[in-house]
């Protein structure tokens, strides 16, 4: 048993996970039609690779990764394509995007799968079925684990797996690792195996005691030397760095990735999914999502991915005075712009929100300088600063104070006596600065092909004048020649009385080549 | 007397060569604050300020002949932040100056004749084309100049404000209300 560390700061919402958990995950019937987003996960969407008017298998392609980062999409039923168009999706924008819309047929009929034993696999070959297979990150962010488990040079030698599920309400993760606790195991070990890591650290908070029970039997029953440990039950416990501080009392430096201090974390339902895609070749389909809040049935539903979340609440039978859905947690979650998206695979619950349960937010005052939010800030950051910095659009300001280290967790808003948005702020910021750098670079850019334009212009125009000025030398140099050998034909001819041929003479002038002009480094 | 002349005579001859050798060796090429000014310039060497490009314009910034308001693509910030590099007051936009959206031209390949006049136009290259070949504009190059417009015989370029997509979606300044103390 490792000794356990702590991080600064951190608060105790009510956590409200009872409510979700008093049933097992029950499996979704099939929707009347499924919107698979393109665009899934973090960095670029994928390509599209069916048409319109297709007949697709279950786990079949649909949109291929296309650029580094960035992770495939499947069918998650056998159906036909109705669509493929610009759709409501999650997001905060409200703003449409690229979708697949799939009619099922009922016949769940599957694409040939494929299990392998990854033991015969090169970690590079791994890392393209999970590629191809479409697994993310679970936990949220959906962030492609193919590019996790690239070490780029860097010795892992702890696996992190993520079961802390510290934000109130969500139940999924606790769900998953009660009832699937050996698969998740397994998935660790692939995992662990791809990274060559030498040790595994299991992280649950201690409000999960049948989740820890699980693991620990899954793990002794499977012989692997893995260490599931309970971790004090704080919010965000479960933050990447917050973790990986916990379990093995190292800091994440600030612009750094944990896999450069030797350690790499996934989520647990990652790790099923890692397991499914590669024992199982079947590519990532469907989650355990958690529906709670003002619902008749909360509990945990393994639903496909593309079911459109006013089917998956009107299953869960979600009560009249509901006024809102949340997807994610009520701290960092995002609030539906509207009900008929698609469920994706960053989608961990749905908290179907009324006033009784969330109260709108009294007005905000203005801030009075208290440092509460300093004091519960897991990231040792200076919040008010920030959010002075921010609204002031100082944002050099912000940066200098290590604004990009903010984990969003949404702690300093909790706990303002204020009321004020505070992570609005820093997201507002961050994303202001994020547009700055990249018309920065574009300006130098513009700047580039412009002087380059520039100097060709003035190149070409040397070139034109040094090929007119060897033109014109050539002809006044064949006119010399002409001259002289006219002159040289009449003495001869006055000599001799005969006309000869004029004799070629070596001293020809070559017309002069332009020097050849290198552009400008 | 002599010898403290002597050495005072032989300081300033070393220092003297010291300063004249660096004046040589970290001899500084082109004016600086030119460059700083041209680097807060948007570079879309549009000419909307009246000078044939974003480097000229800050050239006249740094001579003091021309005011730092002229620059409608660079907005009030670039304003601002020219101002706090000159230590200078802001000034506003002139009455006539019309702040556009961000826009990139297009070429409606239809009624293109592949004149190559816009070609000939483009500050930065951002279009591709030959004599009576279809031309067409490489927006992620477009600066969105508006320099192609006049040029073109048979109006085919126009030019379409960027859309707001999921990609390029960016996080608003909160808007609440605060309470009213009482």
């Amino acid at each position: 048993m490792s000794t356990l560390h702590k991080f600064h700061g951190g608060v105790h919402p009510p956590s409200h996970k009872a409510e979700s958990t008093q049933m097992g995950i029950v499996r979704l019937p099939l929707p009347s039609r499924l919107v698979i987003p393109f665009r899934q996960h973090a960095g670029d969407a994928s390509k599209p690779q069916v048409r319109v008017g297709d007949r697709v298998l279950k786990g079949q392609l649909i949109g291929s990764p296309d650029g580094f980062i960035s992770s495939a999409v499947h069918a998650p039923t056998s159906g036909t394509i109705l669509a493929i168009d610009v759709q409501p999706v999650a997001h905060p924008s409200a703003l449409p995007d690229l979708c697949a819309t799939l009619i099922p047929d009922g016949k769940e009929e599957w694409v040939t799968r494929e299990a392998v034993d990854f033991r015969t696999l090169t970690p590079e070959e791994l890392r393209g079925k999970l590629r191809m297979a479409g697994v993310v990150g679970l936990g949220g962010a959906a962030f492609p684990s193919d590019i996790k488990l690239r070490t780029g040079g860097h010795q892992v030698r702890t696996l992190v797996l993520n079961g802390a599920e510290c934000e109130p309400y969500i139940t999924c993760d606790d769900m998953l690792l009660r009832e699937h606790a050996t698969e998740i195991v397994q998935g660790a070990e692939i995992l662990r195996h791809i990274l060559a890591s030498d040790g595994v650290l299991i992280g649950i908070e201690d409000n999960k005691p049948e989740a820890i029970d699980a693991m620990r039997r899954a793990v002794a029953e499977l012989g692997y030397g893995f260490d599931v440990v309970a971790i004090p039950t704080i919010y965000p416990g479960g933050g990447v760095k917050q973790l990986i501080r916990v379990l093995t009392g190292l800091e994440v430096p600030s612009g750094k990735l944990p896999g450069e201090i030797g350690v790499q974390c996934f989520n647990v339902a990652t790790a099923h999914s890692v397991y499914r895609a590669i024992e199982h070749g079947e590519p990532l389909l469907s989650r355990t999502v958690t529906i709670t809040g003002n619902v008749r049935h909360p509990g945990n539903y393994e639903a496909l991915i593309g079911t459109p979340i006013n089917e998956l609440v009107a299953f869960a039978e979600s009560l009249p005075d509901t006024n809102a859905y949340i997807m994610g947690g009520p701290m960092m979650g995002l609030r539906l712009p509207a009900v008929d998206v698609p469920l994706v695979k960053a989608s961990n619950c749905i908290i179907a929100a009324s006033d009784k349960l969330f109260p709108p937010a009294p007005p905000a005052l203005p801030c009075i300088r208290c440092t509460r939010c300093v004091e519960v800030c897991p990231v040792e950051l200076q919040p008010q600063d920030l959010y002075w910095f921010s609204k002031a659009r100082e944002f050099g300001k912000a940066q200098t104070f290590s604004l990009f280290d903010c984990i969003e967790c949404g702690a300093c808003s909790y706990v303002c006596p204020s009321h004020i948005p505070l992570v609005q702020y820093y997201r507002f910021a961050k994303s202001e600065i994020r547009v700055r750098t990249q018309e920065k670079q574009n300006a130098d850019k513009a700047r580039e092909r412009h002087e380059f334009r520039e100097y060709r212009i003035e190149r070409e125009k040397q070139e034109k004048a040094e090929k007119l000025a060897a033109k014109e030398r050539a002809a006044v140099a064949a006119k010399e020649q002409a001259a002289k050998t006219a002159a040289i034909n009449a003495a001869q001819a006055a000599e001799h009385g005969v006309t000869e041929s004029p004799k070629e003479t070596s001293d020809t002038p070559v017309p002069a080549q332009p020097d050849a002009v290198l552009p400008k480094e | 007397m002599l010898t403290a002349l002597l050495v005072m005579a032989g300081v300033a001859i070393v220092l003297g060569a010291i300063l004249g050798f660096s004046a040589i060796k970290f001899r500084v090429e082109g004016n600086p604050l030119v460059d700083k000014i041209d680097a807060i310039l948007p570079q879309t060497q549009c000419g909307q300020c009246g000078y044939p490009g974003c480097k000229p314009y800050a050239t006249a910034i740094a001579g003091r002949e021309a005011e730092i308001n002229k620059c409608p693509p660079g907005g009030e910030e670039g304003i601002q932040k020219l101002a706090e590099l000159l230590g200078v007051d802001p000034i506003p936009f002139g009455g006539d100056t019309q702040l556009k959206p961000k826009s990139v031209a297009f070429i409606d390949e239809n009624t293109c004749i592949g004149c190559t006049l816009c070609i000939q136009a483009c500050p930065v290259d951002a279009i591709v084309g030959a004599a009576k070949q279809m031309h067409t504009i490489v927006a992620a190059e477009c600066t969105g100049c508006e320099l192609c417009i006049a040029p073109c015989p048979v109006d085919c370029i126009t030019m379409l404000p960027l859309e707001e997509k999921i990609t390029n979606w960016t996080w608003k300044y909160p808007v609440y209300s605060l309470a009213r103390a009482h």
